[in-house]
């Protein structure tokens, strides 16, 4: 029998005119770091060298922090809201007409397919600009008083695994609200924050509203610890944002903090099983896993259990891995060999304590970093997979006899970002829903996001929401 | 008859088993199918493709204008899509009205096409609407005729009404009189059912009654085969084989114009039901246009530029 | 002549009083060092319990519906109301105010309550949403109780900074560990008495009487406490309470305003559940 093969189907990495070297976008103009340090970013897929990227230190931050100030109390702060949002809505267009070059950027700088960035990160990047451009000129509708004020400058430091989508969460409702923005994008992946700024320019935003600068943790730290930088928001590890909140302690700081989780997606033996599968392989394949919001924790009920692993394991085998230009990959490249080491070591710690590993037989790409679709059963609420975020591939199940039961394990965790229940009875998804301690809930679906839609997380997965009316909290300093 | 399945031929036992069957969640499947559709396809599958897609092509007149001209033409085209191009495979089967089907049967017979089965609509297409003793004398006639392929309609009402032994008791009939020679694909309206449970429930009470296909719809009613439709009923086929292991085949109808849609087709057959069913005795395409498009997409691929309608045969 | 007897002023930890597990008194003069009582200096220990009480209370009030937690907390608006004399007592003894000054103190507190009870079935309304997102989802935002909330009450006015503490943060569902200030201890305790008698539930109002310092380091390192108001600490203690509440994240929060809904959102968490609409 002939066998169906796709043929590669590679986007065209021609589309993107990538820069030997990039500077810091300070001030409206890109500038070279005082001490002239730089830094590479790779493709990941590959680990060919993309481009020179520059280290700011201190005086780079200084620098960034005092265009921010300046563009705050002369233009930004001064100019109508309305006016405000139009600019908004200009980036909102231009991401729009560029969404196809930002697209290969994103997936060669960071790994993802470019099915994702082409359908996902960058469409919904460009929603959130529309989205608070509308915002700017309504805020005293948004039950935050009458005459809600931005905190002035604003301190955004942002992770690796939605480069320009978690710019555009960052960015859009603080530009929105009013205030001004140094925003540091990942170590890893700098390139599409880089051309977003050439996007700023072309936009006419005026100089010093938004800076870009590029670095590492030392570097995001600066930022956070400026004396001058009145908000922080980050997105990232629970450790730093840990590290975040003592640093700001004794400060007038307030902060948004994005972190991790070990969402529990919870199938009961009604669910549209068929579905529910897909929704357990977007829960924890989608972005390679690289999700705070995934949904690593599956806790099947019992009685369902052996069909629902089956059903499963035959869709992961249809699981596309490899080339992330390829329109048909379904799974990219890992984003760093750091990040794939923590991979291994948890995984190994799952197999040392005993849990069973399963992964569809796949050929992984030679070069660059690569992990297969991996599941692991008989997995205990003990078990280190079962309690601490692998930020990959990575699927630890767990199974259920009763409804309280899958609550008391979902729940069962310092993290509360995101939980999945799946049933066909209405009235049991809104108990599950009631009981679950997360953030967000995605009932009969999973990994959706929406400008209008508040995402963020109780417990240890965060402080405040991003997105909808109850993100703008984050942002405004006015009286509820 | 799948007796294992089902402790008798009693509704109550149909419906037991029906009721194991899981929900199906609409926005879901349209997500699933939403995502296959972006997968492309290029160069060499493409070749294999389109020569697949034209095998599996029952190609389709059923219309009241039909005449012994126009079926001997589209027979004609069923055996030779394009005769300057040899190379080029014969089609599935000619599809037509009971009262066609003898003529069809000639006109293939006569034009080389010995090989191309004729399958005759039946049981009252398209509304299912008559007596059963209608329904049995429409399909021993087309059988008689020539048709070795039946395309029956299910009693809609009757599935809506919460007959579903009724339904199932019609299709156990017919797919007597069938035997083991004529292959008996069932239409099951899907556009009439309206949701993918009932659609799912619908496929299951065709397997089980002995259907050897199970069909999306006739064509006369909108929507016909829509991507979710044949997503549910490939699911359903994929885990009949894994209850029963026996392979049913899937013949989406109506709406699949371009060669593009028929490659949407193929990759929901290929991921959803596997790459077994990619073949013409288990899956089908019923159409008329489609056929020119795939040509011309042919000719593309072998040229290297855009074809002309012009050069496609009407019929 | 008769000798009045004295109030004995305890703890109030899951709706029973307690003495300290300390052992320990300290003494409460009024403004002109005469000797008012000897309230318990409360410890870790009284604290811990209180966090467990608190934690087990929290999910039955949580879901206990709205409106009845509105009635309830009208119930302790009523049973201050009876209480009035006491409450002013107390108030111009630790305090050093006017008559006039106490009474108004606490017929705010009292209208404080009165006010929060009247959110407990609104704020859910107001700050909840439904989201317009780009495609066949329903999709809602509602908030929830935070989980078991300290509170380090401001000095003064004392009863009227307890009151506006206490009665957003279990007016919006969460259960709470309330501090006095060691200053003006003595109607935080008659509070307590009125809870009691008022059908708050065991464990949803918990009260500590004793030394901010010996709390401060506790509180916020307390990983089984979710939020604090730190409305009656000093800077320092602020500090070092959101140094040490970093460790799981605690909310924090200090308040000028005795009557603003934020005292009731900042304690809660916003949940987003998405559904498909489909048939």
């Amino acid at each position: 029998m002939n066998k169906f093969e796709y043929a590669p189907a590679p986007e065209s990495a021609a589309l993107v005119d990538i820069k030997s070297q990039y500077g810091l976008f300070i001030n409206g103009k890109f500038i070279a770091p005082k001490a002239g340090k730089t830094f590479t970013t790779i493709n990941p897929a590959t680990e060919e060298v993309l481009a020179k990227i520059a280290y700011a230190e201190l005086a780079d931050v200084n620098l960034a922090v005092t265009a921010a100030r300046n563009a705050f109390t002369k233009v930004w702060s001064k100019m109508p809201p309305a006016e405000r949002g139009k600019y908004l809505f200009r980036i909102a267009r231009i991401l729009q007409e560029r969404s196809r070059e930002f697209a290969v950027l994103e997936t060669l700088d960071n790994g993802k397919p470019i099915r994702e960035t082409r359908d996902t990160d960058i469409p919904l990047a460009a929603a959130h600009f529309f989205y608070h451009a509308g915002w700017a000129d309504k805020l005293s509708y948004a039950g935050h008083g009458a005459n809600p004020k931005p905190y002035g400058v604003a301190a955004q430091i942002i992770p690796w695994n939605f480069p320009m989508l978690m710019l555009a969460w960052k960015i859009a409702p603080a530009l929105a609200t009013g205030n001004t923005v140094v925003l540091k994008p990942a170590e890893t992946t700098p390139l599409t924050a880089l051309l977003f700024a050439e996007v700023c320019q072309q936009a006419g935003l005026p100089a010093g509203v938004v800076n870009i600068i590029t670095g590492d943790g030392a570097t995001g730290s600066h930022l956070v610890s400026h004396p001058d930088v009145d908000k922080v928001a980050f997105t990232g590890s629970t450790g730093v944002g840990k590290a975040i909140a003592k640093a700001i302690a004794g400060t007038k700081k307030s902060a948004t903090l994005e972190l991790g989780g070990k969402g529990a997606n919870i199938v009961f033996e009604d669910a549209a099983i068929d579905e529910a599968v897909e929704g357990i392989v977007s829960g924890i394949f989608f972005n390679q896993g690289h999700v705070c919001c995934a949904g690593s924790r599956l806790l099947i009920q019992e009685n369902v259990q052996d069909e629902v692993l089956e059903k499963l394991k035959n869709r992961m085998n249809l699981i596309r891995i490899g080339n992330p230009m390829d329109k048909n990959t379904d799974l990219g490249a890992i984003n760093s060999a750091a990040q794939l080491s923590r991979i291994k070591d948890l995984v190994d710690s799952g197999e040392i304590e005993g849990a069973m590993r399963w992964s569809p037989n796949c050929t992984l790409p030679s070069s660059g970093f690569w992990y297969a679709p991996t599941i692991f059963t008989g997995v205990s609420q003990s078990h280190r997979i079962a309690r601490e975020e692998i930020f990959g591939p990575v699927l630890s199940v767990l199974t259920f006899r009763t409804p309280q039961e899958a609550i008391d394990k979902a729940n069962n965790t310092p993290f509360g970002l995101s939980a999945g229940v799946w049933s066909d009875k209405g009235s049991r998804i809104l108990w599950t829903a009631k009981r679950l301690r997360a953030g967000v809930i995605w009932a009969n679906t999973f990994n959706k996001f929406d400008p209008a839609s508040p995402f963020g997380g109780y417990k240890e997965s965060g402080w405040g929401r991003e997105g909808g009316r109850h993100g703008l909290s984050g942002y405004l300093k006015g009286q509820y | 008859m799948n007796s294992t399945l089902l402790a008798d031929n009693s509704e109550a036992s149909l419906k037991k088993f029906l009721k194991t069957l899981a929900p199906v969640d609409a926005v879901g499947a349209s997500a699933r199918v939403e995502m296959l559709a972006t997968r492309s396809i290029k160069t060499s599958s493409k070749n294999w493709a389109i020569d697949l897609a034209i095998r599996m092509v029952d190609l389709t007149t059923l219309e009241g204008a039909d005449t012994p001209g126009k079926v001997k033409a589209l027979c004609a085209k069923g055996v030779y899509p394009d005769p300057t191009d040899l190379s080029i495979p014969s089609v599935g089967a000619i599809c037509v009205y009971n009262d066609m089907v003898k003529i069809a049967r000639d006109a293939l017979d006569n034009g080389g096409g010995k090989h191309i089965p004729v399958a005759a609509v039946t049981t009252a297409f398209p509304s299912g609407r008559a007596s059963m003793e209608v329904k049995i004398q429409d399909t021993k006639d087309a059988i008689a005729n020539g048709a070795s392929e039946i395309d029956m309609v299910i009693d809609r009402g009757a599935f809506l009404a919460g007959n579903l032994g009724l339904v199932f008791d019609e299709i156990r009939t017919i797919k007597e009189i069938c035997g083991n020679d004529v292959r008996l694909k069932v239409i099951l309206e899907t556009g009439e059912l309206v949701t993918l449970d009932n659609v799912r429930k619908a496929c299951y009470l065709a397997m089980l009654a002995g259907g050897d296909f199970i069909k999306t719809s006739t064509g006369k009613i909108s929507p016909a085969a829509t991507a979710p439709v044949v997503y549910v009923m490939l699911e359903a086929v994929r885990d009949f084989y894994k209850m029963a292991g026996v392979r049913i085949g899937v013949k989406p109808a109506g709406g699949i114009r371009n060669t593009k849609d028929a490659m949407k087709q193929l990759v929901l057959v290929n991921e959803i039901a596997g790459p077994e069913w990619l073949d013409p005795s288990l899956f089908r395409i019923g159409a008329s246009a489609l056929l020119n498009d795939l040509l011309m997409q042919r000719m593309k691929m072998r040229d290297g530029y855009y074809a002309s309608p012009n050069y496609v045969t009407l019929d | 002549m008769r000798i009045d007897v004295m109030k004995t002023y305890k703890l109030f930890i899951n709706g029973s009083f307690p003495r300290s597990e300390s052992g320990r008194v300290y003494e409460v003069k009024d403004s002109k060092g005469k000797f008012l009582a000897n309230p318990c200096l409360g410890s870790r220990k009284d604290l811990r319990e209180s966090v467990v009480a608190a934690r087990t209370a929290h999910h039955g009030w949580a879901s206990a519906t709205a409106f009845n937690r509105g009635q309830i907390l009208y119930r302790v608006a009523e049973i201050m109301q009876g209480r009035i004399d006491q409450f002013i007592a107390e108030i111009i003894a630790q305090e050093g105010a006017s008559p006039t000054s106490a009474k108004t103190q606490v017929q705010s507190a009292i209208d404080t309550w009165v006010w929060y009870a009247g959110w407990c079935d609104k704020i859910d309304s107001i700050s909840g949403s439904t989201n317009p997102v780009s495609g066949p989802y329903y999709n809602f935002s509602i908030p929830e109780s935070l989980g078991v909330v300290a509170i380090f009450a401001d000095a003064k006015p004392s009863l009227l900074n307890l009151v506006a503490s206490l009665a957003p943060i279990i007016a919006s569902g969460n259960t709470a560990i309330l501090i006095a200030n060691e200053k003006s201890p003595l109607c935080a305790i008659t509070l307590a008495e009125c809870i009691s008698t008022s059908d708050v539930p065991a464990g949803v109002v918990n009260v500590l009487t004793g030394k901010f310092d010996q709390f401060v380091s506790w509180a916020g390192s307390h990983m089984d406490i979710d939020g604090i108001d730190a409305t009656g600490v000093s800077k320092n203690d602020l500090t070092e309470l959101k140094e040490l509440g970093a460790e799981n994240l605690k909310r924090i929060y200090s308040f000028n305003e005795l009557q603003t809904t934020k005292r009731m959102t900042n304690f809660m968490e916003v949940k987003t559940v998405w559904h498909p609409i489909g048939i």
